[in-house]
């Protein structure tokens, strides 16, 4: 077995990847300790292996067999390349801010007339301002997960965004994370988003390579907090290219009355995993938590949420749509934490996975600990082939294999992809699924 | 040259045999009824007919325009002109109807080479012959046959029938769940699409509908055979006595 082999390996090639980029990294004083101390802890950890729990579907030692030195800071050349890929992947009113091979590349970003209530700085702005509140913040996660820890020790850079009490800005915020390096390389970015009391904004997260780039290593990190009575729309599409990896955490914190309406969608990537951790800890939040995933050759994408129900009468809904294709593999691991206090909780879950191969893999675990008895909760899945019967009658009414498939795929998405509250983004969905559909013919 | 041709068909599904050797003959501009009992054979017919995979033919041939029907995938035996009306339509939640309706128009005109019609156009048609059939606007905006009663599952068959114009209609049991004047609908959805260039197998266990859509040819089944054919009086025959004599017969 080389498993062991390529474990070393991994982790040699990671600790002198933090050895290198130590003096590039922003922040110093407290913001160095903390990142000795994590990367410390994820020494200790080693990368993720299938005998620890969470990751019990992601082995890490066998799926990333090897780990890439940190990305350069883009040169002319990749900025140009990224800015190709902007101009090809860009939304109709949104504003739009950059971060290519994990650096924010503020000619490609839209951060003029912010407008009142709305103030956006880099991770390395942040970081370097030594007396900002938010550093607390932005190193808040614990070290107890290898990855987590890993990306709080090498965050080059990320975006910074902070939303006043009341303030509600129309355009949705995009977080476009473009891979342009020339060579093999990771990146690591961490990001924050504080929205006050009473206030409401949409943020789209998107992932992508520009032409002709092909392996890299996406490490991000994502740390939301919504305050009192506001909400947040969250989208996230994981387009990265076929060779390309992606690991990134994402931690939600809701309070009373807060509103998270989040959707994911994966089709790019070899290996991804995506792992939320979201907190109900005002009374009266509310949680919807919609994820695709459109896999197939031989990709490998993991979603693992954990919905902590801290307080009484909160709400959440996770709903999750797999559809997999020749030897993919899809992961989805759910668990509900019904803390003592949070009586009336209404939880629930519920996915769905449609296999289109036989080599076609699907796992599902939920998990609910609930300390509460007056609570409701609940959670189902179900895993199946395509419906012989409805194939039939499209294809009696004139539609090839693929298209009846197509067809019926894109209903079996669309349930989750009518979450998405904002026109041009549930298009942006529906025609993220339609490529890969395209693409599959 | 006919334009449907069975000969001596013989077809199995999981190790029994449902037709055994049944033939049939239907040439462009007629109308042909098949009658039967229940379970002799004619959903299945018409399922392999239009290519249903489960079904396993183990002789006999299927000629349509002289063509081996059998070597086709449904999508280009539909693209041909075959059209069934299935017996029970089913329900594909999530997809729109308006979207299927030009999804499967669009595949069948460009599997016969012809240009793709552009949304307007097919709007234009679609609601004209919705609106000729009595269908109204709200049901095409749901979901394919979702929530539809029996009633209505049908009539959005003959909608299908009369937008995609097929060479060969083959109605299986159209006017079970049709309530009178529906019925009436519907018939004169399909007497409007009879044309010397068109052929209808209409299937059915009542006399009532023949008197709408009057066949030129009556023909038997019994357990999986045809055992006998005639004209439009022989459906008034087995209305009268019943199908007793030809199972016997069978
Ligand atoms: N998939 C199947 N598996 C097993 N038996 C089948 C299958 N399909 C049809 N049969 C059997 O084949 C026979 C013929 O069925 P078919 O549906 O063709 O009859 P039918 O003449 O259309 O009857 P009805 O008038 O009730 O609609 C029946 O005995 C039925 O049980
Ligand atoms: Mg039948």
């Amino acid at each position: 077995m080389n498993v062991v082999v390529a474990k070393t390996e991994t982790g040699r090639a990671l600790s002198d990847a933090f050895a290198v980029a130590r003096g590039r990294l922003p922040g110093t004083g407290q913001v160095a300790d903390r990142r000795r101390q994590a990367f410390e802890a994820y020494e200790r950890l080693g990368l993720p292996h299938r005998r620890i729990e969470e990751w019990k579907y992601t082995d890490l030692r066998t799926l990333m067999r090897e780990a890439f030195s940190l990305a350069a800071e883009p040169d002319a050349a990749a900025l140009e390349r990224a800015g190709e890929a902007v101009r090809s992947h860009t939304i109709d009113g949104v504003r739009r801010l950059v971060l290519v091979d994990g650096v924010f590349a503020p000619n490609l970003s839209q951060t003029d007339g912010l407008g009142q209530g709305l103030r956006i700085r880099t991770l390395q702005e942040v970081l370097e301002d030594a007396d900002s509140a938010l550093q607390a913040q932005l190193f808040a996660p614990e070290n107890s997960d290898a990855m987590v820890a890993l990306n709080s020790a090498m965050a080059t850079d990320g975006v910074v965004i902070e939303i006043a009490d009341g303030a509600a800005p129309k355009e949705p915020l995009h977080v476009l994370h473009i891979a342009s390096t020339a060579t093999p390389a990771a990146m690591f970015t961490r990001s924050l988003l504080r929205l006050g009391n009473n206030a409401g904004v949409t943020l789209v997260e998107s992932f992508v390579a520009a032409d002709g780039v092909k392996a890299y290593q996406v490490h991000d990190s994502l740390i939301v907090s919504i305050g009192d009575g506001s909400r947040l729309d969250h989208v996230r599409l994981i387009e990265d290219g076929r060779d390309a990896f992606n690991i990134s955490s994402a931690m939600v914190t809701l309070g009373a009355h807060a509103h998270f309406n989040f959707f994911n969608m994966t089709s790019g990537a070899s290996v991804s995993r995506y792992q939320a951790t979201i907190v109900c800890a005002g009374e009266g939040s509310r949680v919807e938590t919609n994820g695709v995933n459109l896999l197939n050759g031989r990709q490998h994408a993991d979603t693992t949420l954990l919905l902590d129900h801290a307080v009484p009468n909160c709400a959440s809904r996770e709903v999750f749509r797999a559809v997999v294709d020749d030897r993919a593999h899809s992961v989805f691991q759910g668990r509900i934490i019904v803390r003592p206090d949070a009586q009336k909780t209404d939880a629930k879950m519920m996915t769905r996975a449609l296999l289109l191969s036989d080599e076609a893999e699907a796992d599902n675990k939920p998990e609910l600990e609930i300390f509460a008895d007056d609570v409701t909760c609940g959670h189902g899945a179900t895993t199946g082939a395509l419906d012989e019967s409805l194939l039939f009658y499209l294809r009696a009414r004139g539609l090839s294999e693929k298209e009846a498939q197509a067809l019926l795929i894109q209903a079996f998405v669309g349930e989750a992809i009518e979450s998405i509250a904002n026109d041009t983004l549930r298009d942006l969905a529906v025609s993220a699924a339609q490529r890969w559909l395209e693409a599959r013919a | 040259m006919a334009l449907l041709e069975i000969k001596d068909l013989h077809v199995r599904v999981e190790d029994n045999e449902i037709l055994h050797g049944l033939s049939l003959t239907v040439n462009e501009g007629e109308v042909h009824a098949i009658m039967g009992p229940n379970g002799s054979g004619k959903s299945t017919l018409s399922h392999v007919i239009a290519g249903k995979p489960d079904y396993e033919v183990t002789g006999g041939q299927i000629l349509f325009n002289g063509e081996d029907l059998l070597a086709m995938q449904p999508d280009e035996r539909a693209a041909k002109g075959v059209f069934l009306a299935f017996q029970y339509p089913v329900e594909i939640p999530g997809v729109a109807t308006m979207t299927f309706l030009r999804t499967a128009l669009n595949a069948q005109r460009k599997a016969r080479g012809e240009s793709e019609l552009l949304t307007p156009a097919f709007l234009k048609k679609a609601y004209e012959v919705a609106a000729r059939l009595n269908v109204p606007r709200d049901m095409l905006k749901r979901g394919v046959n979702v929530g539809f009663s029996g009633g209505e599952k049908k009539r959005n068959e003959i909608l299908q029938m009369a937008l995609f114009e097929p060479s060969l209609c083959i109605l299986d049991e159209m006017d079970s769940g049709l309530d009178i004047d529906a019925l009436r609908v519907a018939a004169d959805g399909v007497n409007a699409l009879r044309s010397p260039d068109r052929a209808m197998v209409v299937i059915t266990h009542y006399q009532r509908l023949l008197n709408y859509v009057v066949p030129d040819f009556v023909h038997v089944m019994s357990k999986g055979r045809v055992v006998k054919s005639g004209g439009k009086e022989l459906a008034l025959e087995l209305e009268a006595s019943g199908y007793t004599q030809f199972e016997d017969a069978a």
